[in-house]
């Protein structure tokens, strides 16, 4: 099979596809290509509609690859689409921040972090599948544990956890070394 | 009966705190303790003449906050000791709830500037999800509201404290007011709305309007920088909005 060929095939595929396809995946529907000719066909596939600056781009994203739209044609997109998208605000965001830096993490370690209750923002992410119940710990009660899905890697184009932001250090902390879980458990017990 | 205006502010005490220190201009790490702590009562007080649902864990802070302050009145040494064996700076746990808190704010505001699904790009056959919260940019915080909201009220005459409102000001007139006014223009500023306004009582059925506004997502409020004006404008679809808006079962009277 010529390399057009399979970079023709791979573009079928990836709009026709639900989700994020793995390179996995695409190998195994292209039968007699190596991973590494996917791979690498992708990239190309990636770079030529990148460089074209045309209007659906091939991004990595939660762990496979996925045609989406060019972030600067957003406006007419929405206007297509049209509808009032839901608002994620502020208070979700964060919680969702603490959960995906922290996870896996407990209801009250939130707390302790955040300084609110976060009962309705927990419930809200799990509806929205961006969060889920990934254990219990185990302490008195032993309550869940939260980490954040798939989905969460989609929504905010994230290839895996290790791409998450870097968290900021801050500059002007005087106080004295205290390890992170230190803190953690310290403000814990507090509550 | 007044009806309770529930909103769905989950901003707890830190991020007042924050609030209150980013206006100051202070550290974090030097914050001073009387004057922040005396702000953030004020900031209470008025929370709650609004009817707004002071939830415990800013009574609790409040709390903190008053202990600190004492401890810190008192000489070195003369310290709790069981508290504070090394004679630490009393407002030490605060600044590393506060720092550790600010981190995470960081990081949420770092993941809503990301290229989001449904806002900034968009994937084959997204179907046009209503349900599907995504982050929005640059919304004013509800501290930076009740900020403004004191700027206003010192304005006012001081001299009406029997005031005897003959107008009964409801916040459903108020809210059609300004849904009128913005299906006319794009945006209004913050402070034009209460220019005309002359009683405590309109300034706080016109503040009240606004939130419920927001609440059911007829309205966004914008700042342009920390310091910037704040901004009105409708959402998207304001004309979908019904002209009378039902606020709860009763409306909500001026006192």
């Amino acid at each position: 099979m010529e390399r057009e060929d399979v970079k023709s095939i791979i573009e079928s595929l990836l709009f026709v596809a639900d989700g994020p396809l793995t390179l996995q995946r695409l190998q195994e529907v292209i039968d007699g290509t190596s991973k590494e000719e996917i791979r690498s066909v992708v990239t190309e596939l990636q770079e030529e509609l990148e460089s074209h600056r045309r209007g659906v781009r091939l991004v990595e994203v939660a762990g496979g690859y996925q045609m989406r739209t060019a972030k600067v044609n957003a406006d007419w997109v929405k206007k297509l689409l049209g509808g009032r998208p839901a608002r994620m605000g502020r208070a979700t965001l964060e919680t969702l921040a603490i959960i995906a830096y922290r996870q896996p993490i407990t209801k009250a370690e939130i707390e302790a972090i955040r300084g609110v209750d976060v009962d309705g923002v927990i419930s809200t992410l799990l509806d929205r599948e961006l969060i889920r119940a990934m254990a219990r710990k185990d302490v008195p009660g032993r309550p869940f544990l939260y980490g954040t899905t798939q989905q969460f890697l989609e929504l905010f184009n994230l290839k895996d956890l290790t791409h998450l932001p870097t968290l900021k250090e801050m500059e002007e902390i005087t106080l004295p070394a205290v390890s992170e879980e230190e803190i953690l458990l310290e403000s814990t017990e507090e509550r | 009966m007044s009806t309770r205006v529930q909103l769905e502010i989950f901003e707890g005490p830190l991020d007042l705190l924050l609030h209150l220190i980013k206006k100051n201009e202070v550290s974090i790490t030097d914050i001073p303790i009387a004057a922040i702590t005396e702000q953030y009562l004020a900031t209470l007080e008025i929370m709650q003449s609004l009817n707004l649902d002071v939830a415990g864990e800013f009574l609790v802070m409040a709390a903190t906050l008053v202990h600190i302050k004492s401890r810190m009145l008192l000489p070195p040494g003369h310290d709790n000791a069981e508290e504070d064996e090394e004679g630490n700076d009393p407002r030490e746990e605060l600044v590393r709830r506060l720092l550790e808190y600010q981190r995470f704010k960081d990081a949420a505001e770092q993941l809503g500037q990301r290229e989001v699904l449904r806002r900034d790009v968009f994937t084959r056959s997204m179907i046009p999800t209503e349900d599907i919260p995504v982050p929005t940019l640059r919304e004013v915080s509800v501290f930076e509201l009740l900020t403004a909201l004191r700027r206003v009220l010192e304005r006012l005459p001081k001299d009406n404290v029997h005031e005897v409102t003959l107008d009964k000001i409801t916040v459903r007139e108020k809210m059609t007011f300004l849904l009128d006014t913005l299906r006319v223009r794009p945006n209004v500023l913050f402070e034009s709305l209460f220019a005309e306004v002359r009683t405590r009582m309109e300034v706080v059925v016109t503040f009240l309007a606004m939130l419920e506004l927001v609440k059911v997502r007829a309205i966004r409020i914008f700042q342009d920088g920390p310091e910037g004006p704040i901004q009105i404008e409708a959402a998207a679809g304001i004309d979908e909005i019904p002209n009378e808006l039902a606020v709860d079962e009763e409306e909500q009277h001026g006192t």
